[in-house]
């Protein structure tokens, strides 16, 4: 059965079956213009009521190399990546051979029959269904680029008639998509049909089919960029600067389309400013000098350009100055696999620049906390007037995933923190700049151009006084380094809290996990439980962590700390920052630039919970109190 | 760095401006660099121009990255914020700042160190950007802090205290600056406190880039015998093209000059730039000429100061952007949120 994490061996499988749960992999050219093809497949079953999660798996490349494109149909709701494949269209001569090999025995598999293959391209153990979709085609139109692209939306029409796409919800999404272009719907429906009619001529539909649902309820399907930079336009930033590295371009992008949209007044003149930075050096001082003077400013980028921009991060720390940055996490070090995703910019990110710093990360589990967290990385940073990280991946940032709609509260203000105003001043109010006057460590600043007499400061990354006088004595040194310390301490009451979610029964198990690794982790605990694993489980949502974290290890005699990086990352934090002991905390890892799984993910932790079952007995029998 | 507090007490017979301040009241702290050092000179200038233009001192900022000419800006205008930021990113900070309040004056301050080495790129793309700032570098050719060792401005030739010669060629910022579209350029010295003190008022009250080259000579490190950027070499090589006032609002001409000796320019907020030819053939409103006047003369030796070029109808990165006309800083929530109304459209578009 395609929809159990635990896979059965057998020699002759009978042929998949299954309605509203399996996973389809498209493999591609990349710059053929299969991107949009394969969206209509997977937009059309979201429109039939069925969750999807789909993935674009790509190359560091413009045009010529291997893409894919994975739809997971879970009727049940996973939306994280499950493993295996049961339905491949592999259209890519260069992968063929692996992208066959993938396929779960009884799983099938669709090509393109016009030139005949060689029965040593096959294998037995699974369904071949040919369609000549360059025959079709080349009879159908004469121009080279028609006959390619309407190849993509041919296949698309055989697939619908194979596992049953509703041919209404195609004709209605060509609709919305080329509103502007009439001529397209007609054009694109016509190639749909053409693969559909021969499909429904010659062929019957399989085991793994469609049923209309109501299972997506009023979901959205949405990029994380896209959810974040809509964020930041909700979170009142005004300045953007960037540097183009992916996976963090498109958020820079969609900042820029909904700022066109929503922050220009009809006379033409902007509530924000863009600039496209010469590196990310540039792109942070900017955001730096902009929060510096009193505007919410950003950057986004990857992995690279955090290490870039490393100085200014501690700039911002030691001279106490609001920026946000929203790291859009790819494979490293290095150059690494800037198309592929992972969680390994976390130590980097918490421990920016030279000397003892310590920065805010946000962990955002879908395109919807990019959006609540995106925003609310302005109040924090300017709350705490320091750097904040929204700490996103390629997964969720440059994937479509289904997620509950946005939502704002209207009478939500923007928390500016403490900032004294001309008033205060004039009024005679005390300010010293880096003065804790509140005991939480945060001190007031002013604006530049606040007051003609009253206010002004000298800002600088050397030390200094409580009263930013330049200081090299050690004594205002260490009481400053102090005083930043226990604002750290204040930001983890002010940061997002941690997400319990309980076993059925009591256990002394429990699991870490957080970010991109949520929906597949959730999946791999109800097949863990089903299996007898119970597994209390806590997604962390920020840096630093708040106590009942702490409490939360403590309460549980093993922790799985799942994350995606090799060198458990976000365990070291764990022990550095909660003094725990390294054998209380089990590293789940998974690393190798595609995301996490949840069949991998019930193997990795289901054996490490056997092999520990082999020694002791490990959960409490008898249902939770 | 200030272990000495300065009086507070002003002499009262101390002339004052429109704004009813004195020079004293644009002063910062006591310098803490060497005695003699060209960058005092600088920070007089530009503590005389800012009083002679009667600027609020609070409504300018004055934004430094790192070395001695960047330690600078606390030692003038006490009253305006000041940011002494990160090796060679000045031209960054301050180009988010001004995107942040386009109503105060930005004066960035820098070295050669800081503008033409680490900062070479930040430099190049704030002025093509056309960031509305005075970058002013104070340029001595040397690293001071560090004791001594060549800086990217030092001219091929040139000899280093220990009599070695530098043997890489020397970045002219200002021949760059004008390649870039720097829409104001001027070079100077810090001992021509007259020529100076006009060209950071035409450069504070120029509407776009305005970049000051100031040779600063280091007393400590610079100024011997062989140096190209000593006291005595500058004065030597010193070829000023023009003598500039700055005007604000319509003074009456009261000296008598010769027909076409005086040239005036008249900038977008009115303000006037009246230059007194010092060479006939120069003509700082033509970029191009400017830049091969320029080339033709350092290869004869000569450092080629005044106003090198102006274009009066300037624009800024503000315009460029069409940023709107009140700061970012200043914009509340409703100016900002797109409200919750807005997104349930956003979200009935992505089902």
């Amino acid at each position: 059965m395609p929809d159990t994490l635990t896979q059965a061996a057998s020699s002759r499988p009978a042929p998949l079956a299954a309605v509203n749960d399996f996973v389809v992999k498209f493999a591609n050219v990349n710059g053929s213009g299969s991107a949009s093809a394969n969206g209509l497949f997977a937009k059309s079953i979201i429109r039939m009521g069925v969750p999807v999660a789909a993935r674009n798996i790509f190359p560091s490349n413009i045009q010529g190399l291997p893409t894919w494109y994975e739809v997971r149909v879970s009727g049940a709701g996973h939306l994280g990546r499950r493993g295996g494949v049961d339905l491949a269209v592999p259209l890519n001569p260069q992968t063929w051979d692996d992208d066959v090999k993938e396929i779960s025995p009884g799983g099938y598999l669709f090509y393109d029959s016009t030139k005949p293959l060689p029965a040593s391209k096959f294998r037995d153990d699974i369904n071949i269904i040919g369609v000549p979709l360059t025959a079709i085609c080349n009879e159908a139109y004469k121009l080279p680029r028609e006959r390619q692209l309407f190849k993509n939306i041919c296949y698309v029409g055989a697939l619908s008639w194979l596992i049953s796409i509703d041919r209404a919800v195609i004709e209605q999404l060509l609709k919305e998509e080329f509103a502007s272009k009439p001529k397209l719907i007609g054009a694109n429906l016509n190639a749909f049909n053409l693969g559909r009619d021969w499909a429904k001529a010659n062929l019957q539909p399989i085991g793994l089919q469609l049923q209309k649902s109501d299972a997506v309820g009023d979901r959205i399907f949405v990029e994380g960029n896209a959810a974040a930079a809509l964020g930041a336009v909700y979170g009142g930033a005004t300045v953007c600067a960037w540097y183009p590295i992916t996976p963090s371009t498109s958020l820079a992008e969609a900042f820029t389309g909904y700022c066109e949209d929503f922050r220009t007044a009809e006379d033409g003149s902007k509530n924000y400013a863009i600039v496209q930075g010469e590196d990310e050096i540039a792109s942070i001082g900017i955001v730096v000098g902009a929060g510096w003077n009193g505007a919410r400013a950003f950057t986004c980028t990857s992995g690279p350009g955090i290490s870039l921009m490393n100085e200014f991060i501690g700039l911002s720390y030691f001279a106490e100055i609001p920026a946000v940055i929203f790291d859009v996490q790819r494979g490293g070090p290095s150059t690494g696999m800037p198309t592929r995703t992972q969680q390994s910019d976390i130590l980097l990110a918490a421990y920016a620049s030279h000397g003892d710093t310590k920065h805010v990360l946000l962990l955002p589990s879908d395109p919807g906390e990019c959006f609540t967290m995106g925003a609310q990385a302005f109040d924090l940073a300017d709350r705490l007037q320091s750097t904040v990280f929204v700490m996103l991946d390629l997964d969720i940032g440059m994937q479509e995933w289904l997620c509950e709609p946005f939502k704002w509260d209207d009478a939500k203000q923007l928390d500016r923190g403490k900032v004294m105003t001309a008033e205060q001043l004039e009024a005679g109010a005390f300010f010293g700049r880096y003065t804790d006057v509140d005991g939480d460590g945060i001190p007031f600043r002013t604006y530049p151009g606040t007051h003609p007499t009253k206010g002004a400061y000298f800002t600088r990354g050397t030390s200094r006084n409580r009263m930013a006088g330049y200081s090299e004595k050690g004594v205002d040194y260490q009481d400053n380094m102090e005083r930043l310390l226990k604002k750290f301490h204040a930001a983890a009451t002010l940061v997002p809290g941690p997400v319990l979610r309980l076993a059925r029964e009591k256990t002394r198990i429990g699991a870490i996990y957080f970010g991109s690794t949520t929906p597949a982790m959730h999946e791999a605990l109800e097949a863990l439980e089903a299996a007898g694993h119970h597994i209390d489980a806590m997604r962390v949502r920020a840096f630093p962590f708040s106590q009942d974290v702490y409490d939360f290890i403590h309460a549980h005699d093993e922790i799985c700390v799942v994350e995606q990086n090799r060198d458990a990352q976000l365990r070291s934090l764990l022990m550095i920052e909660g003094g725990i002991d390294a054998s209380h905390l089990t590293s789940i890892l998974h690393y190798d630039g595609t995301p996490i799984t949840a069949r991998f993910l019930f193997d990795a932790i289901g054996k490490r919970l056997e092999a520990r079952k082999a020694t002791r007995q490990i959960t409490e029998k008898g249902p939770r109190q | 760095m200030t272990y000495i507090v300065k009086p507070k007490l002003h002499h009262p017979s101390l002339p004052k401006n429109d704004l009813g301040f004195t020079r004293r009241d644009y002063e910062g702290r006591i310098s803490t660099l060497c005695a003699g050092c060209g960058h005092d000179s600088i920070s007089a200038a530009i503590i005389q121009a800012c009083w002679e233009l009667s600027i609020q001192p609070h409504r300018l900022a004055k934004i430094s990255g790192i070395g001695c000419s960047s330690k600078t800006p606390d030692y003038f205008l006490s009253q305006s914020h000041g940011f002494n930021s990160v090796h060679g990113r000045m031209p960054s900070v301050l180009t988010g700042a001004n995107l942040a309040n386009r109503d105060l004056i930005y004066l960035g301050v820098s070295g050669d160190g800081d503008s033409a080495s680490i900062g070479l790129g930040q430099f190049a793309h704030s002025i093509r950007r056309g960031v509305n700032m005075s970058y002013i570098v104070e340029n001595n050719g040397v690293y001071g802090l560090t004791k001594g060792q060549f800086s990217a401005t030092s001219d091929k030739g040139s000899k280093s205290k220990k009599g070695v010669e530098n043997t890489e060629s020397g970045i002219d910022l200002v021949a760059l600056a004008l390649q870039l579209g720097a829409t104001y350029v001027g070079r100077s010295f810090s001992g021509d406190k007259d020529q100076l003190v006009p060209l950071i008022k035409g450069a504070v009250s120029h509407h776009g880039p305005a970049f000051l080259d100031v040779i600063s000579p280091c007393v400590a490190f610079n100024n011997h015998a062989g140096s190209t950027k000593s006291f005595d070499y500058v004065r030597e090589h010193n070829e000023a093209v023009n003598r500039l006032d700055v005007i604000l609002g319509r003074a009456p001409i009261t000296t008598e000059y010769r027909p076409g000796e005086l040239r005036e320019v008249t900038q977008h907020d009115g303000s006037v730039l009246r230059l007194r030819k010092l060479h006939d053939d120069y003509d700082p409103t033509n970029r191009i000429a400017a830049a091969n006047y320029l080339q033709e003369r350092h290869a004869e030796g000569e450092i080629v100061t005044g106003l090198l070029f102006v274009d009066p109808d300037a624009t800024d990165l503000h315009d460029r952007l069409g940023t709107t006309a009140q700061p970012l800083n200043q914009l509340g929530a409703s100016d900002l949120t797109p409200g919750a109304q807005a997104l349930a459209k956003i979200n009935a578009g992505l089902r």
